[in-house]
């Protein structure tokens, strides 16, 4: 499957980084090469394999259901660009 | 720039330097001195270092000798120098992960190996350079500084885990710590000419490693010899309730067995790892440390795993995928880098302006946000190529219409190659081959074509989607002085066998 620099602009919304021109250029053909060598698991036979999405297959750990102390607030927010004490500060998200 | 050569191996090596310290016939400021002295000495070459902790270094050293001196209980590696690569959260001190992204982070916690290492008394010299978010091969997509390789300053010292082992390597740490997705451990020391170990996905605790791909990496130790290895994986191994992939597994005493030989060995060398490309004097290193196993009573027995030729293509999915999903935290908004504001919200302005004045409604209707812009630009800011590069890699891989296609047959394809290591080690114990295809090339030779590099990872990355341990040690040189690395792998959770197995011919070949 060919990528276009149309799909390129679409993921790149999806991953939200903000691409300039000459990047989209450089990526759609890198991603282009990539993808195309990575077609060859199409030629592999996986009918009735299992997916494996773990190296050791361990499910249903449990912890014990007990309350425990939190990282306090001030040390959560002591790494935000912006913060005001209470909590993280972005852009307006409504209206202009 | 010469080609001077900057390898090192020191008197003692760190088993041998605790026994010292022990009996009191030398001290950890003595010894921590040493260290800082040849990091003061070479690192501005090397450039293993992304931080140097000296001040805190020798007052955690000064504290062990008053403590030993006075007769006080002291930690398995007391007074023993280690160095962490810089993506192993540590409370004291920032965890960049060699990204602008992270380059101002200070953790609020200690990561479980940070926390292991201080409990048993390690003196944390420093922090090494590394691949960006360990993404890379060769340690040059750091954001701040590329890693020389010790044995010819001209060349690459591998990666991610590159200031890993290039400070071992010149002599400039005893012990570190790295970490290993698709070889990150393995390959450059492999390439640097020391002993690093992946071990089994879920021996060491990954609470606190900063996330590449969350069903890949795994922590593990770099060293001049198996000894050290097995010494420091013994200090950081362990179950770890704050990581639920962590195995609930006793740690066997990896350093009271590894002196005893592993008779009958069942040494098996995979047929498709001595195909095209395999550089010629590798293969001879290789074949020669087959020849000293079988002169120590081996059976040399060829195997096949016929899946493992997809092996880097399976990785390329998986991998990116995980890596997509796991660098969303970094948003500008908790914490990391975000981008200016008031410059952003004016670009906004200014598109708006000329999308209306160009009557663009759909234009303007697709717009970003406020929110979204300041997303896109403090991640475009923050990261470098080629994390940017698998963060798309994986977000296509995973968009709707190539889920099926690519992430769930990686995922099938996955357990195929599985299948093929249990059926193999059904036959032998250990299986033998080379590290990678090439021993260390030229700065810069590779940069620009990132499907090369890709495929540099082809012996390597099987064993993280296995999850089996692997461990690289030096088994000779080219002809032009660089290291050559001999791969053994072993089943899940044998790191005593490959421990025990590496052992036999490190003691056979030492002079």
């Amino acid at each position: 499957m060919a990528i276009t620099r149309a799909d390129v602009e679409k993921v790149s919304l999806l991953a939200r980084l903000q691409l300039t021109s000459a990047e989209l250029e450089t990526m759609t053909s890198e991603l282009g090469q990539i993808v195309a060598y990575v077609d060859q698991l199409a030629e592999v036979d996986t009918t009735d394999v299992e997916p494996m999405a773990h190296a050791v297959e361990v499910s249903n750990v449990f912890a014990a259901d007990q309350a425990r102390a939190s990282l306090p607030r001030e040390q959560a927010l002591a790494n935000a660009p912006r913060h005001n004490q209470r909590g993280y500060l972005v852009p307006p998200v409504l209206g202009d | 720039m010469t080609n001077a050569m900057l390898a090192f191996h020191p008197d003692l090596t760190a088993s041998q330097a605790l026994a010292l310290l022990t009996r009191g016939e030398l001290s950890a400021v003595e010894l921590t001195q040493s260290y800082l002295e040849r990091i003061a000495e070479h690192d501005a070459t090397v450039g293993a270092f992304l931080h140097v902790a000296a001040e805190a270094a020798l007052a955690t050293a000064a504290d062990i000798d008053s403590r030993r001196r006075a007769g006080q209980s002291v930690g398995q590696l007391a007074g023993l120098p280690v160095a962490v690569k810089d993506v192993l959260c540590d409370s004291r001190t920032r965890t960049t992960c060699a990204s602008r992204m992270l380059e101002n982070f200070q953790p609020p916690y200690d990561s479980t190996v940070v926390a292991k290492l201080r409990a048993a008394d390690a003196v944390l010299i420093g922090r090494t350079n590394m691949d960006e978010f360990a993404m890379g091969g060769s340690t040059e997509n750091s954001a701040f500084q590329i890693t020389r390789n010790p044995w010819n300053l001209q060349c690459i010292p591998g990666g991610s885990s590159g200031g890993a082992a290039a400070c071992v390597a010149a002599g400039m740490a005893p012990l570190s710590i790295g970490t290993d997705t698709g070889g990150s451990i393995r390959q450059p020391a492999g390439l640097c000419g020391v002993v690093g170990l992946k071990p089994t996905y879920g021996r060491v605790s990954r609470f606190g490693l900063v996330a590449f791909a969350s069903s890949l990496d795994q922590v593990g130790p770099l060293a001049h010899n198996t000894s050290d290895a097995a010494l420091l994986l013994e200090t950081i191994a362990g179950h770890d309730p704050q990581d639920a992939t962590s195995l609930d597994t006793p740690v066997p005493p990896y350093t009271h067995t590894i002196d005893q030989p592993l008779t009958g060995l069942r040494l098996g060398i995979v047929r498709e790892h001595f195909a095209e490309g395999l550089h010629p004097e590798v293969e001879a290193a290789v074949r020669g440390a087959l020849e000293v196993y079988r002169s120590l009573g081996a059976t040399i027995k060829e195997i096949s795993l016929p899946h493992s030729k997809y092996a880097v293509a399976t990785y390329y999915v998986i991998a990116p995928s995980e890596a997509s999903s796991n660098l969303a935290r970094y948003d500008g908004v908790h914490y990391g880098h975000r981008a200016d504001e008031s410059s952003l919200l004016a670009e906004l302005a200014t598109e708006r302006k000329q999308l209306a004045a160009a009557g663009d409604q759909e234009g303007l209707d697709n717009q970003d946000t406020g929110l979204v812009r300041m997303y896109r630009r403090s991640r475009a800011e923050g990261f470098g190529p080629e994390v940017k590069r698998r963060i798309m890699l994986g977000a296509y891989a995973l968009s709707a219409g190539y889920y099926d296609a690519y992430y769930l047959k990686a995922l099938k394809v996955r357990r195929l190659i599985r299948q093929d290591f249990d059926a193999a080690f059904a036959e032998v114990d250990l299986i033998a081959g080379p590290v990678t295809a090439q021993p260390a090339w030229g700065l810069g030779e590779m940069a620009g074509d990132p499907l090369s590099m890709y495929l540099v990872d082809l012996y390597t990355v099987s064993a993280n989607l296995a999850g089996i341990p692997g461990l690289s040690l030096p088994c000779g040189f080219t002809q032009d002085g660089l290291p050559i690395g001999l791969q053994l792998q072993a089943p899940a959770l044998g790191e005593e066998t490959l421990l025990r197995g590496a052992r036999m011919y490190e003691q056979a070949t030492s002079s």
